[in-house]
Protein backbone atom coordinates (compact mmCIF):
# COMPACT_ATOMS: atom_id res chain seq x y z
CA UNK A 1 0.00 0.00 0.00
CA UNK A 2 1.10 3.61 -0.38
CA UNK A 3 1.19 5.10 3.07
CA UNK A 4 0.07 8.71 3.41
CA UNK A 5 0.57 10.51 6.72
CA UNK A 6 -1.71 13.27 7.95
CA UNK A 7 0.38 15.57 10.14
CA UNK A 8 -0.55 18.20 12.71
CA UNK A 9 0.09 21.64 11.14
CA UNK A 10 0.65 23.20 14.59
CA UNK A 11 0.76 21.96 18.19
CA UNK A 12 -2.49 21.48 20.08
CA UNK A 13 -5.07 19.02 21.33
CA UNK A 14 -6.57 16.65 18.77
CA UNK A 15 -10.25 15.72 18.83
CA UNK A 16 -11.92 13.09 16.67
CA UNK A 17 -15.43 14.39 17.34
CA UNK A 18 -17.11 17.79 16.86
CA UNK A 19 -18.40 17.57 20.47
CA UNK A 20 -18.09 14.92 23.20
CA UNK A 21 -21.55 13.43 22.44
CA UNK A 22 -21.25 13.48 18.65
CA UNK A 23 -20.08 10.72 16.30
CA UNK A 24 -16.45 10.82 15.10
CA UNK A 25 -15.69 12.79 11.92
CA UNK A 26 -14.14 9.70 10.28
CA UNK A 27 -13.96 5.98 11.02
CA UNK A 28 -11.24 3.46 10.33
CA UNK A 29 -11.62 1.96 6.85
CA UNK A 30 -13.55 4.93 5.51
CA UNK A 31 -12.65 6.23 2.02
CA UNK A 32 -11.56 9.87 2.24
CA UNK A 33 -11.09 12.73 -0.21
CA UNK A 34 -8.63 15.62 0.32
CA UNK A 35 -11.37 17.82 1.87
CA UNK A 36 -12.65 15.14 4.29
CA UNK A 37 -12.47 16.37 7.87
CA UNK A 38 -10.85 13.79 10.15
CA UNK A 39 -10.76 15.84 13.36
CA UNK A 40 -10.27 19.17 15.12
CA UNK A 41 -7.08 20.63 16.48
CA UNK A 42 -7.49 23.02 19.39
CA UNK A 43 -4.85 25.67 19.81
CA UNK A 44 -5.23 28.45 22.38
CA UNK A 45 -8.99 27.95 22.65
CA UNK A 46 -9.52 28.09 18.87
CA UNK A 47 -10.45 25.08 16.78
CA UNK A 48 -9.21 24.30 13.29
CA UNK A 49 -10.42 21.42 11.13
CA UNK A 50 -7.87 18.83 10.10
CA UNK A 51 -8.53 17.45 6.61
CA UNK A 52 -7.22 14.28 4.99
CA UNK A 53 -5.32 16.28 2.35
CA UNK A 54 -5.33 13.38 -0.11
CA UNK A 55 -7.41 10.53 -1.49
CA UNK A 56 -7.23 7.29 0.45
CA UNK A 57 -8.74 4.86 2.90
CA UNK A 58 -8.30 5.67 6.59
CA UNK A 59 -5.98 2.96 7.94
CA UNK A 60 -5.69 4.18 11.50
CA UNK A 61 -5.31 7.10 13.88
CA UNK A 62 -1.86 7.41 15.41
CA UNK A 63 -3.09 9.49 18.38
CA UNK A 64 -5.96 9.12 20.82
CA UNK A 65 -8.99 11.37 20.94
CA UNK A 66 -8.10 14.33 23.19
CA UNK A 67 -4.35 13.76 22.91
CA UNK A 68 -1.71 16.45 22.95
CA UNK A 69 0.15 16.61 19.62
CA UNK A 70 3.26 18.46 18.46
CA UNK A 71 3.56 20.29 15.13
CA UNK A 72 4.45 17.75 12.43
CA UNK A 73 3.34 14.76 14.49
CA UNK A 74 1.47 12.09 12.49
CA UNK A 75 -2.21 12.12 13.41
CA UNK A 76 -3.52 9.48 10.99
CA UNK A 77 -2.40 7.18 8.18
CA UNK A 78 -4.21 6.72 4.86
CA UNK A 79 -3.78 3.97 2.28
CA UNK A 80 -3.49 5.82 -1.03
CA UNK A 81 -3.96 2.71 -3.22
CA UNK A 82 -7.33 1.77 -1.81
CA UNK B 1 -4.00 36.03 58.55
CA UNK B 2 -3.15 33.28 56.11
CA UNK B 3 0.35 31.86 55.78
CA UNK B 4 0.39 29.54 52.77
CA UNK B 5 -1.45 30.48 49.57
CA UNK B 6 -2.17 27.99 46.79
CA UNK B 7 -2.43 29.80 43.43
CA UNK B 8 -4.50 27.74 40.98
CA UNK B 9 -3.72 29.52 37.77
CA UNK B 10 -1.00 30.20 35.23
CA UNK B 11 0.51 32.88 33.04
CA UNK B 12 0.65 36.52 33.98
CA UNK B 13 -2.09 36.40 36.62
CA UNK B 14 -0.31 33.63 38.56
CA UNK B 15 2.84 35.80 38.51
CA UNK B 16 0.78 38.79 39.69
CA UNK B 17 -0.61 36.81 42.65
CA UNK B 18 2.81 35.38 43.57
CA UNK B 19 4.11 38.96 43.72
CA UNK B 20 1.27 40.08 46.00
CA UNK B 21 1.79 37.05 48.28
CA UNK B 22 5.51 37.74 48.57
CA UNK B 23 4.90 41.36 49.53
CA UNK B 24 2.49 40.15 52.22
CA UNK B 25 5.03 37.66 53.56
CA UNK B 26 2.79 34.75 52.54
CA UNK B 27 4.36 31.49 51.31
CA UNK B 28 3.30 31.20 47.65
CA UNK B 29 2.53 27.81 46.08
CA UNK B 30 1.69 27.56 42.39
CA UNK B 31 -0.56 24.68 41.32
CA UNK B 32 0.27 24.02 37.68
CA UNK B 33 -0.29 21.56 34.83
CA UNK B 34 2.43 19.41 33.28
CA UNK B 35 2.66 21.94 30.42
CA UNK B 36 3.49 24.77 32.80
CA UNK B 37 6.34 23.36 34.88
CA UNK B 38 8.67 25.92 33.26
CA UNK B 39 6.24 28.81 33.75
CA UNK B 40 7.48 32.07 35.25
CA UNK B 41 5.02 31.80 38.15
CA UNK B 42 6.48 28.39 39.04
CA UNK B 43 9.98 29.88 38.93
CA UNK B 44 9.08 32.88 41.10
CA UNK B 45 6.94 31.07 43.67
CA UNK B 46 8.25 29.63 46.92
CA UNK B 47 6.84 26.24 45.97
CA UNK B 48 5.04 24.51 43.09
CA UNK B 49 2.89 21.43 42.73
CA UNK B 50 1.75 19.68 39.56
CA UNK B 51 -2.01 19.03 39.52
CA UNK B 52 -2.42 17.19 36.23
CA UNK B 53 -1.86 16.97 32.48
CA UNK B 54 -1.78 19.85 30.00
CA UNK B 55 -5.50 19.72 29.21
CA UNK B 56 -7.19 22.27 31.47
CA UNK B 57 -10.13 19.94 32.10
CA UNK B 58 -7.72 17.55 33.82
CA UNK B 59 -5.74 20.16 35.77
CA UNK B 60 -6.80 23.80 36.16
CA UNK B 61 -10.49 22.83 35.99
CA UNK B 62 -10.15 19.83 38.30
CA UNK B 63 -11.61 20.76 41.71
CA UNK B 64 -10.60 17.45 43.29
CA UNK B 65 -6.97 17.81 42.18
CA UNK B 66 -6.84 21.37 43.54
CA UNK B 67 -8.21 20.38 46.94
CA UNK B 68 -5.76 17.45 47.09
CA UNK B 69 -2.88 19.79 46.19
CA UNK B 70 -3.93 22.22 48.93
CA UNK B 71 -3.87 19.37 51.46
CA UNK B 72 -0.50 18.06 50.27
CA UNK B 73 1.14 21.49 50.41
CA UNK B 74 -0.59 22.41 53.68
CA UNK B 75 -2.02 25.55 52.12
CA UNK B 76 -4.49 27.54 54.21
CA UNK B 77 -5.91 29.58 51.34
CA UNK B 78 -6.69 29.21 47.62
CA UNK B 79 -6.56 31.96 44.99
CA UNK B 80 -8.28 31.09 41.70
CA UNK B 81 -7.06 34.07 39.61
CA UNK B 82 -9.34 34.70 36.59
CA UNK B 83 -10.74 32.28 34.02
CA UNK B 84 -10.66 28.53 34.77
CA UNK B 85 -12.47 28.02 38.13
CA UNK B 86 -12.38 31.66 39.27
CA UNK B 87 -16.17 31.89 39.17
CA UNK B 88 -16.95 28.32 40.14
CA UNK B 89 -19.26 28.09 43.13
CA UNK B 90 -18.24 24.42 43.28
CA UNK B 91 -14.58 25.28 43.91
CA UNK B 92 -15.46 27.98 46.45
CA UNK B 93 -17.66 25.48 48.32
CA UNK B 94 -15.04 22.71 48.20
CA UNK B 95 -12.36 25.08 49.52
CA UNK B 96 -14.60 26.18 52.40
CA UNK B 97 -15.54 22.59 53.15
CA UNK B 98 -11.86 21.67 53.39
CA UNK B 99 -11.55 24.37 56.06
CA UNK B 100 -9.51 26.68 53.84
CA UNK B 101 -9.89 30.32 52.95
CA UNK B 102 -11.15 31.08 49.41
CA UNK B 103 -9.79 34.34 47.98
CA UNK B 104 -13.10 35.48 46.57
CA UNK B 105 -16.72 35.70 47.64
CA UNK B 106 -18.50 32.68 49.14
CA UNK B 107 -20.06 29.99 46.95
CA UNK B 108 -23.58 31.38 47.43
CA UNK B 109 -22.62 34.84 46.19
CA UNK B 110 -20.80 33.39 43.18
CA UNK B 111 -23.86 31.33 42.28
CA UNK B 112 -26.21 34.25 42.82
CA UNK B 113 -24.23 36.73 40.69
CA UNK B 114 -22.83 34.17 38.24
CA UNK B 115 -26.33 33.46 37.03
CA UNK B 116 -26.95 36.49 34.85
CA UNK B 117 -30.72 36.40 35.18
CA UNK B 118 -30.48 36.28 38.97
CA UNK B 119 -27.86 39.08 38.98
CA UNK B 120 -30.27 41.27 36.97
CA UNK B 121 -32.96 40.59 39.57
CA UNK B 122 -30.66 41.58 42.47
CA UNK B 123 -29.67 44.77 40.64
CA UNK B 124 -33.25 45.84 40.06
CA UNK B 125 -34.03 45.21 43.75
CA UNK B 126 -31.70 48.05 44.75
CA UNK B 127 -32.68 50.36 41.92
CA UNK B 128 -29.68 49.71 39.66
CA UNK B 129 -30.93 50.11 36.07
CA UNK B 130 -30.75 47.00 33.88
CA UNK B 131 -31.07 46.56 30.12
CA UNK B 132 -34.75 45.87 29.30
CA UNK B 133 -35.08 42.10 29.09
CA UNK B 134 -36.74 38.95 30.36
CA UNK B 135 -36.37 36.33 33.04
CA UNK B 136 -35.18 32.90 31.85
CA UNK B 137 -37.59 31.73 29.13
CA UNK B 138 -39.88 28.72 29.42
CA UNK B 139 -39.81 26.21 26.60
CA UNK B 140 -42.72 27.95 24.84
CA UNK B 141 -41.94 29.67 21.55
CA UNK B 142 -45.17 31.69 21.30
CA UNK B 143 -44.60 33.09 24.75
CA UNK B 144 -40.98 33.91 23.90
CA UNK B 145 -42.08 35.76 20.76
CA UNK B 146 -44.66 37.72 22.77
CA UNK B 147 -42.06 38.70 25.40
CA UNK B 148 -39.60 39.63 22.64
CA UNK B 149 -42.22 41.91 21.07
CA UNK B 150 -42.68 43.70 24.40
CA UNK B 151 -38.92 44.28 24.85
CA UNK B 152 -38.37 45.29 21.21
CA UNK B 153 -35.87 44.14 18.53
CA UNK B 154 -32.95 43.83 17.95
CA UNK B 155 -32.49 41.42 20.85
CA UNK B 156 -29.76 39.32 22.33
CA UNK B 157 -30.42 35.75 23.41
CA UNK B 158 -28.13 35.22 26.38
CA UNK B 159 -27.27 32.11 28.34
CA UNK B 160 -28.18 32.54 32.03
CA UNK B 161 -25.00 30.73 33.00
CA UNK B 162 -22.90 32.50 30.34
CA UNK B 163 -19.97 34.79 30.87
CA UNK B 164 -16.82 36.19 29.34
CA UNK B 165 -18.78 37.22 26.25
CA UNK B 166 -19.78 33.65 25.43
CA UNK B 167 -23.27 32.27 24.84
CA UNK B 168 -24.71 35.35 23.15
CA UNK B 169 -26.75 35.50 19.89
CA UNK B 170 -28.28 38.53 18.23
CA UNK B 171 -31.69 38.37 16.56
CA UNK B 172 -33.43 41.05 14.47
CA UNK B 173 -37.01 39.69 14.33
CA UNK B 174 -39.42 36.96 15.45
CA UNK B 175 -38.45 34.65 12.60
CA UNK B 176 -34.79 34.75 13.62
CA UNK B 177 -35.76 34.31 17.24
CA UNK B 178 -37.69 31.14 16.39
CA UNK B 179 -34.70 29.77 14.47
CA UNK B 180 -31.99 30.81 16.93
CA UNK B 181 -33.68 29.94 20.21
CA UNK B 182 -33.21 26.14 20.02
CA UNK B 183 -29.61 26.62 18.86
CA UNK B 184 -28.92 29.03 21.71
CA UNK B 185 -30.30 26.50 24.20
CA UNK B 186 -28.20 23.68 22.76
CA UNK B 187 -25.10 25.87 22.79
CA UNK B 188 -25.75 26.93 26.39
CA UNK B 189 -26.25 23.33 27.43
CA UNK B 190 -23.00 22.26 25.76
CA UNK B 191 -20.94 25.19 27.03
CA UNK B 192 -22.34 25.71 30.52
CA UNK B 193 -24.33 22.52 31.24
CA UNK B 194 -27.35 24.79 31.73
CA UNK B 195 -29.75 25.44 28.85
CA UNK B 196 -31.61 28.40 30.35
CA UNK B 197 -31.56 31.52 28.19
CA UNK B 198 -33.13 34.96 28.52
CA UNK B 199 -33.68 37.95 26.25
CA UNK B 200 -32.12 41.36 26.47
CA UNK B 201 -32.51 44.41 24.20
CA UNK B 202 -29.43 44.89 22.00
CA UNK B 203 -28.13 48.40 22.53
CA UNK B 204 -26.16 49.04 19.37
CA UNK B 205 -24.26 52.22 20.16
CA UNK B 206 -23.06 51.78 23.69
CA UNK B 207 -19.84 51.88 25.57
CA UNK B 208 -18.77 49.09 27.86
CA UNK B 209 -17.91 50.68 31.19
CA UNK B 210 -17.24 48.76 34.37
CA UNK B 211 -16.81 49.70 38.01
CA UNK B 212 -14.18 48.11 40.26
CA UNK B 213 -15.25 47.47 43.82
CA UNK B 214 -13.67 46.09 46.97
CA UNK B 215 -15.89 44.84 49.79
CA UNK B 216 -15.55 43.01 53.08
CA UNK B 217 -18.99 41.44 53.36
CA UNK B 218 -20.56 44.50 54.93
CA UNK B 219 -19.03 47.64 53.55
CA UNK B 220 -18.03 48.27 49.92
CA UNK B 221 -15.99 50.97 48.19
CA UNK B 222 -15.57 51.67 44.47
CA UNK B 223 -12.30 52.39 42.71
CA UNK B 224 -13.88 54.26 39.82
CA UNK B 225 -14.54 52.99 36.33
CA UNK B 226 -12.72 51.39 33.42
CA UNK B 227 -13.55 52.00 29.78
CA UNK B 228 -13.46 48.67 27.91
CA UNK B 229 -15.34 49.37 24.67
CA UNK B 230 -12.54 48.38 22.32
CA UNK B 231 -13.38 44.72 21.82
CA UNK B 232 -13.10 42.07 19.16
CA UNK B 233 -15.62 39.23 19.32
CA UNK B 234 -16.60 40.48 22.78
CA UNK B 235 -13.00 40.10 23.97
CA UNK B 236 -11.39 43.26 25.29
CA UNK B 237 -8.27 44.45 23.47
CA UNK B 238 -7.42 47.84 24.99
CA UNK B 239 -8.75 49.28 28.23
CA UNK B 240 -8.34 52.62 29.92
CA UNK B 241 -9.24 54.42 33.12
CA UNK B 242 -10.99 56.71 33.62
CA UNK B 243 -13.62 56.84 30.85
CA UNK B 244 -13.21 59.97 28.73
CA UNK B 245 -16.91 60.69 28.20
CA UNK B 246 -18.28 60.42 31.75
CA UNK B 247 -18.99 63.71 33.48
CA UNK B 248 -18.45 63.86 37.24
CA UNK B 249 -22.15 63.54 38.10
CA UNK B 250 -22.63 60.47 35.92
CA UNK B 251 -19.45 58.95 37.35
CA UNK B 252 -20.68 59.42 40.90
CA UNK B 253 -24.12 57.97 40.09
CA UNK B 254 -22.61 54.99 38.27
CA UNK B 255 -20.04 54.17 40.95
CA UNK B 256 -22.54 54.67 43.79
CA UNK B 257 -24.89 52.15 42.13
CA UNK B 258 -22.08 49.57 42.07
CA UNK B 259 -21.39 50.10 45.78
CA UNK B 260 -25.11 49.80 46.55
CA UNK B 261 -25.36 46.48 44.71
CA UNK B 262 -22.15 45.10 46.28
CA UNK B 263 -23.36 45.95 49.79
CA UNK B 264 -26.84 44.58 49.06
CA UNK B 265 -25.45 41.13 48.25
CA UNK B 266 -22.92 41.18 51.11
CA UNK B 267 -20.05 40.92 48.66
CA UNK B 268 -16.54 40.06 49.82
CA UNK B 269 -13.30 40.55 47.87
CA UNK B 270 -12.58 42.32 44.59
CA UNK B 271 -15.36 42.44 42.03
CA UNK B 272 -16.43 44.23 38.88
CA UNK B 273 -19.85 45.43 37.82
CA UNK B 274 -20.20 45.77 34.08
CA UNK B 275 -22.47 48.36 32.50
CA UNK B 276 -23.49 49.54 29.07
CA UNK B 277 -23.43 53.32 28.75
CA UNK B 278 -25.56 55.01 26.12
CA UNK B 279 -23.62 58.14 25.33
CA UNK B 280 -26.51 59.76 23.46
CA UNK B 281 -28.91 59.65 26.40
CA UNK B 282 -26.49 59.40 29.32
CA UNK B 283 -28.30 56.24 30.51
CA UNK B 284 -26.35 53.35 31.96
CA UNK B 285 -27.51 49.77 32.43
CA UNK B 286 -26.03 47.03 34.62
CA UNK B 287 -25.29 43.90 32.58
CA UNK B 288 -23.35 41.51 34.81
CA UNK B 289 -20.97 41.12 37.70
CA UNK B 290 -17.61 39.37 37.63
CA UNK B 291 -16.90 37.91 41.05
CA UNK B 292 -13.11 37.78 40.67
CA UNK B 293 -10.05 39.85 39.83
CA UNK B 294 -10.08 40.89 36.16
CA UNK B 295 -7.43 40.94 33.45
CA UNK B 296 -7.61 44.74 33.20
CA UNK B 297 -7.32 45.44 36.95
CA UNK B 298 -3.92 47.18 36.53
CA UNK B 299 -5.40 50.34 34.96
CA UNK B 300 -7.39 50.85 38.16
CA UNK B 301 -4.29 50.19 40.27
CA UNK B 302 -2.39 52.78 38.23
CA UNK B 303 -4.90 55.59 38.71
CA UNK B 304 -5.74 54.86 42.37
CA UNK B 305 -2.46 53.50 43.72
CA UNK B 306 -4.41 50.68 45.44
CA UNK B 307 -3.00 47.15 45.11
CA UNK B 308 -6.22 45.26 44.35
CA UNK B 309 -4.71 41.77 44.53
CA UNK B 310 -3.10 42.44 47.90
CA UNK B 311 -6.34 43.97 49.20
CA UNK B 312 -8.46 41.02 48.06
CA UNK B 313 -6.13 38.54 49.76
CA UNK B 314 -6.23 40.48 53.03
CA UNK B 315 -9.99 41.01 52.98
CA UNK B 316 -10.75 37.37 52.20
CA UNK B 317 -8.34 36.30 54.94
CA UNK B 318 -10.68 38.06 57.35
CA UNK B 319 -9.43 41.62 57.65
CA UNK B 320 -12.02 44.40 57.36
CA UNK B 321 -11.77 46.84 54.46
CA UNK B 322 -8.81 49.06 55.29
CA UNK B 323 -9.72 52.08 53.19
CA UNK B 324 -12.60 54.52 53.15
CA UNK B 325 -14.20 55.90 50.01
CA UNK B 326 -12.78 59.35 50.73
CA UNK B 327 -9.25 57.93 50.78
CA UNK B 328 -9.58 56.56 47.25
CA UNK B 329 -8.52 59.27 44.86
CA UNK B 330 -7.87 58.99 41.17
CA UNK B 331 -4.86 60.55 39.55
CA UNK B 332 -3.99 60.75 35.86
CA UNK B 333 -4.80 58.31 33.09
CA UNK B 334 -3.92 54.66 32.49
CA UNK B 335 -4.11 52.49 29.37
CA UNK B 336 -3.66 48.72 29.08
CA UNK B 337 -2.83 46.99 25.82
CA UNK B 338 -3.30 43.25 25.64
CA UNK B 339 -0.45 41.68 23.70
CA UNK B 340 -1.85 38.37 22.45
CA UNK B 341 0.07 35.61 20.68
CA UNK B 342 -2.20 35.93 17.66
CA UNK B 343 -1.63 36.96 14.07
CA UNK B 344 -3.83 39.96 13.18
CA UNK B 345 -2.97 39.46 9.49
CA UNK B 346 -4.34 35.92 9.51
CA UNK B 347 -7.71 36.21 11.17
CA UNK B 348 -6.10 36.50 14.63
CA UNK B 349 -5.14 32.84 14.45
CA UNK B 350 -3.18 31.73 17.54
CA UNK B 351 0.54 31.80 17.14
CA UNK B 352 2.17 29.87 19.97
CA UNK B 353 5.95 29.83 19.77
CA UNK B 354 9.24 30.31 21.53
CA UNK B 355 10.38 33.73 22.77
CA UNK B 356 13.54 34.20 20.70
CA UNK B 357 14.20 37.80 21.56
CA UNK B 358 12.53 40.07 24.08
CA UNK B 359 12.98 43.73 24.99
CA UNK B 360 10.47 45.26 27.38
CA UNK B 361 9.77 48.97 27.31
CA UNK B 362 10.90 50.83 30.41
CA UNK B 363 11.04 54.28 31.88
CA UNK B 364 8.45 56.48 33.58
CA UNK B 365 4.86 55.31 33.90
CA UNK B 366 5.29 51.85 32.39
CA UNK B 367 4.21 48.53 33.88
CA UNK B 368 4.51 45.07 32.34
CA UNK B 369 2.39 42.17 33.55
CA UNK B 370 3.59 39.10 31.70
CA UNK B 371 4.87 35.58 32.19
CA UNK B 372 7.21 35.70 29.20
CA UNK B 373 10.98 35.36 29.45
CA UNK B 374 13.66 34.79 26.78
CA UNK B 375 13.63 31.15 25.69
CA UNK B 376 10.13 30.50 27.05
CA UNK B 377 7.92 28.42 24.81
CA UNK B 378 4.23 29.39 25.01
CA UNK B 379 2.18 26.20 25.35
CA UNK B 380 -0.68 25.85 22.84
CA UNK B 381 -3.25 24.73 25.40
CA UNK B 382 -4.41 27.92 27.05
CA UNK B 383 -5.47 31.41 26.07
CA UNK B 384 -3.31 33.62 23.92
CA UNK B 385 -2.68 36.52 26.33
CA UNK B 386 1.11 36.89 26.38
CA UNK B 387 1.62 40.26 28.05
CA UNK B 388 -0.19 43.31 29.30
CA UNK B 389 1.53 46.58 28.63
CA UNK B 390 0.20 49.24 30.95
CA UNK B 391 1.06 52.94 30.91
CA UNK B 392 0.18 55.79 33.24
CA UNK B 393 0.55 59.54 32.70
CA UNK B 394 -0.95 62.83 33.87
CA UNK B 395 -3.74 63.01 31.30
CA UNK B 396 -5.14 61.06 28.35
CA UNK B 397 -3.01 62.60 25.59
CA UNK B 398 0.15 62.01 27.63
CA UNK B 399 -0.91 58.42 28.28
CA UNK B 400 -1.51 57.83 24.56
CA UNK B 401 1.92 59.28 23.74
CA UNK B 402 3.49 57.08 26.41
CA UNK B 403 1.66 54.02 25.04
CA UNK B 404 3.06 54.73 21.56
CA UNK B 405 6.55 55.19 22.96
CA UNK B 406 6.25 51.95 24.97
CA UNK B 407 5.18 49.98 21.90
CA UNK B 408 8.06 51.44 19.89
CA UNK B 409 10.52 50.16 22.51
CA UNK B 410 8.87 46.76 22.83
CA UNK B 411 10.49 44.01 20.75
CA UNK B 412 9.56 40.37 20.57
CA UNK B 413 10.59 37.68 18.12
CA UNK B 414 9.49 34.08 17.83
CA UNK B 415 5.78 34.42 17.14
CA UNK B 416 3.20 36.88 15.85
CA UNK B 417 1.55 39.25 18.33
CA UNK B 418 -1.06 41.97 18.40
CA UNK B 419 1.53 44.65 19.33
CA UNK B 420 1.58 46.13 15.81
CA UNK B 421 -2.19 46.34 15.80
CA UNK B 422 -2.10 48.38 19.01
CA UNK B 423 0.45 50.72 17.48
CA UNK B 424 -1.87 51.39 14.50
CA UNK B 425 -4.89 51.68 16.77
CA UNK B 426 -3.20 54.39 18.85
CA UNK B 427 -2.79 56.49 15.69
CA UNK B 428 -6.46 56.23 14.79
CA UNK B 429 -8.09 59.68 15.09
CA UNK B 430 -11.24 58.30 16.70
CA UNK B 431 -9.27 56.41 19.33
CA UNK B 432 -7.24 59.56 20.01
CA UNK B 433 -10.46 61.52 20.46
CA UNK B 434 -12.12 58.71 22.50
CA UNK B 435 -14.99 58.56 20.01
CA UNK B 436 -15.86 54.86 19.88
CA UNK B 437 -18.35 52.28 21.08
CA UNK B 438 -18.32 48.48 21.47
CA UNK B 439 -18.74 48.00 17.70
CA UNK B 440 -15.95 50.32 16.66
CA UNK B 441 -12.90 48.05 16.81
CA UNK B 442 -14.38 45.37 14.55
CA UNK B 443 -15.44 47.97 11.99
CA UNK B 444 -11.95 49.50 12.16
CA UNK B 445 -10.35 46.08 11.68
CA UNK B 446 -12.57 45.33 8.70
CA UNK B 447 -11.46 48.61 7.12
CA UNK B 448 -7.73 48.45 7.82
CA UNK B 449 -6.64 44.83 7.78
CA UNK B 450 -7.53 41.97 5.52
CA UNK B 451 -9.06 39.40 7.77
CA UNK B 452 -8.68 35.91 6.45
CA UNK B 453 -10.79 33.23 8.00
CA UNK B 454 -9.16 29.89 8.41
CA UNK B 455 -10.85 27.22 6.32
Amino acid sequence: MSRISVQAPFPGVFYRRPSPEAAPFAEQGEPLSPESVIGLLEVMKQFAEITAGDHGRLVQFEVEDGAVVEAGQVIAVLDGDA
Amino acid sequence: MIERLLICNRGEIAVRIVRAARELGIHSIVAHSEADDDGLAVRLADQAICIGPAQASLSYLNVEAIIAAAARTQADAVHPGYGFLAESAELAAAVAEAGLCFIGPDAKTIARMGDKASARREASLVGVPIVPGSQPLDDDLDQAIRIAGEIGYPLLIKASAGGGGRGIRKVENAEELARQLPLARAEARAAFKDERVYLERAISHARHIEVQILADGERAVHLFERECSLQRRRQKILEEAPCAVLDEDSRQTLCASAVRLAEHIGYRGAGTLEYLFDEATGDFFFIEMNTRIQVEHPVTEMITGVDLVREMIEICAGRALGITQAEIQRRGWAIEMRINAEDPDHGFFPSPGRVERLTWPAGPGIRIDSALYPGYRIPPFYDSLAAKLIVHAEHRDAALARARRALDEFEIEGFATTAGLHRRLLDDPRVREARFDTQYLEAWLAGTTHEETLA
